[in-house]
């Protein structure tokens, strides 16, 4: 999956590229599909070069959707491309709570 | 809430768990602060998130997924649209659409790219004979609107699901309800360090989990929608099955003791997972049941069981007086009509998926108790002739207002068109019937194996 050399072809604009796809980061379909084009093979990466699945809901709505998209677009079955690292906060938190936490024990 | 009370459990609601660090540190937002928690066990039990598809104007105020219409109405008792396009034949989409229709919402129609219903035939049935046309090979193309939804245009696909031109049709709606599928909510377990899997089978991304729900950290257990998609009762079973263990690992009970009631769990979970809808069956075309009955073709395709094909099934007998006919026709895992009649009319069997045959020995009483039971809302009582060339039909209605004895309108038949006149005999309500009423209705007796469902109005 790493591989960089793979050749995936060149990006061909497609009629529904302008369908937004992250709606909390505001991401279309042709941006993602032009991120693995730019050498995004990998969620994680994605995640980072766009902010698909950075904001309000934390990618409950999309996540889906951009593997498949980035599956597509590299020619592997979903399944075969590892989520985006988990890590905390799981959830949206207030900045001013998170910043509270003093790490002690309830 | 009363049992975990009762246990001694402290329940925190509104808590919201932010990390799951190593060493099963948990960290939770309460209130306005952040609270560290240590668990010697830790259940995760996030359950699933909904599924989303995009079409031009999938982002448009009024598309919504059917948990949001649920918790809209359930919740907060707001109706989320007047007119609601369904898109999904599973079992959310089909229950969602009857509770939208209860709740006043009109559904215009219901689509799935797939060539045959998802859900329970039961569950299709109760929405099909509301009058609720199916599409089925049908996906929306858009949806049309400035600020919100006003429209949406749905098209039939091909075998490789692309549109086929020339068979668009449009609805005017103010509602797009989603109902495609749910996705495990699994990134606690993944940020825990368990070993994860992406398995097609279980609808995502899942932790490995053993038979009691044990993930490759030990103490820490996964149940329910969060190591794969099943029914509601599936998920409650595994939960238990993980409980059971975690007590046993603390130590509160024996290892036997918790082996014996782990056994009793898993029995009546494979038993749920039993049939036509269990987990390895997805995607497999089905010709016939268990007993070799073959499967009604028009319930797949359109929703309802046609009249030519109901007569075959074990549940619909011609007897002389009052006597159920079940329009129960796939095994699914369910049987509290057996148990509801207590003349024992109504046989399952052991085995939990089995169709429900009657016993034309065994007589009924017009009790109603199997007709209240049954949450597919399949079993009708019918007197076939009354003698005076009409024939009653007694049947589950769950609508308000309720009809009054003596109100006109016309019978629906099981694809929702009117059958023919009729008029209401009477309603029942009982406690014992958990808010199910029924309706008992007069018509002619020609009709009596057609008409099942009522309609006030005009009579024509």
């Amino acid at each position: 999956m790493n591989d960089r050399n793979r050749d995936i072809g060149e990006y061909i604009p497609a009629p529904d590229d302008d369908v937004i796809v992250c709606r909390c980061e505001e991401i279309t379909k042709g941006e993602i599909r032009r991120a693995v084009h730019d050498g995004m093979f990998t969620l994680t990466e994605i995640r980072r070069y766009l902010r698909t699945g950075m904001g309000l809901c934390q990618g409950q709505t999309c996540t889906k959707l951009v593997k498949g998209i980035v599956a597509r677009e590299l020619n592997v079955r979903p399944a075969e491309l590892r989520e985006a690292t988990g890590r905390a906060p799981m959830r949206p938190i207030e900045m001013n709570i998170l910043a509270k936490d003093r790490g002690e024990q309830g | 809430m009363k049992e975990a009370d009762d246990c001694g459990v402290e329940v925190v609601l509104n808590a919201v768990v932010i990390g799951l660090f190593p060493e099963k540190e948990i960290t939770v937002k309460i209130e306005d602060h952040v609270e560290h928690v240590k668990g010697d066990t830790i259940l995760i039990a996030t359950g699933a998130s909904e599924n989303m598809v995009t079409f031009p104007g999938w982002t448009l105020p009024g598309v919504i997924g059917a948990g949001a219409a649920q918790t809209m109405m359930n919740l907060h008792g707001i109706l989320p649209g007047k007119r609601v396009l369904m898109l999904g034949s599973g079992n959310v989409g089909l229950v969602v659409s009857f509770q939208l229709m209860q709740a006043g919402c009109e559904v215009v129609a219901l689509a799935d790219a797939a060539p045959r219903v998802g859900g329970y035939g039961v569950h299709a049935a109760k929405v099909a004979r509301l009058g609720v046309p199916f599409y089925l090979s049908h996906t929306i193309v858009s949806a049309e609107g400035k600020d919100c939804v006003t429209g949406v245009t749905i098209a039939e696909v091909d075998s490789s699901w692309q549109v086929v031109k020339g068979t668009e049709k449009h609805f005017d709606v103010d509602t797009i309800c989603l109902a495609v599928g749910l996705s495990p909510m699994a990134k606690l377990c993944d940020m825990a360090g368990c070993q994860m899997e992406d398995n097609p089978a279980k609808a995502g991304f899942v932790p490995v989990v053993d038979e009691y729900g044990e993930t490759s950290v030990p103490g820490i257990y996964a149940a329910g929608d969060v190591s794969g998609i099943e029914e509601a009762s599936s998920a409650m079973i595994e939960g238990r099955i993980a409980g059971i263990a975690a007590a046993a690992r603390l130590g509160f009970v024996t290892q036997e003791e918790a082996k014996r009631d782990c056994q009793k769990q898993e029995e009546a979970l494979s038993g749920l997972r039993q049939g036509m809808f269990a987990p390895g069956m997805r995607g497999k075309k089905i010709t016939e049941t268990e007993e070799g009955v073959a499967i009604s073709q028009n319930l797949l395709e359109h929703g309802f069981v046609a009249s030519e094909e109901i007569e075959r099934f074990p549940g619909v007998t011609h007897q002389k007086g009052i006597h159920p006919v079940i329009e129960c026709t796939q095994n699914i895992p369910c049987n509290p009509c057996q148990d509801a009649c207590k003349r024992h009319c109504i046989k399952i069997g052991s085995k939990i998926t089995s169709l429900p045959v009657l016993d034309t020995e065994a007589e009924c009483t017009g009790c109603g108790m199997c007709v209240a039971s049954c949450s597919g809302q399949a079993i009708f009582l019918v007197n076939e002739d009354c003698g005076d060339g009409t024939a009653e039909i007694t049947m589950p209605y769950e609508f308000l207002p309720l009809p009054a004895a003596g109100d006109r309108g016309m019978a629906l038949g099981r694809n929702g068109e009117e059958v023919c006149d009729a008029v209401v005999l009477g309603v029942r309500s009982a406690k014992a019937f958990d808010h199910t009423h029924l309706l008992t209705i007069k018509v002619a007796k020609e009709y009596a194996m057609k008409a099942r469902f009522f309609r006030k109005g005009a009579v024509q």
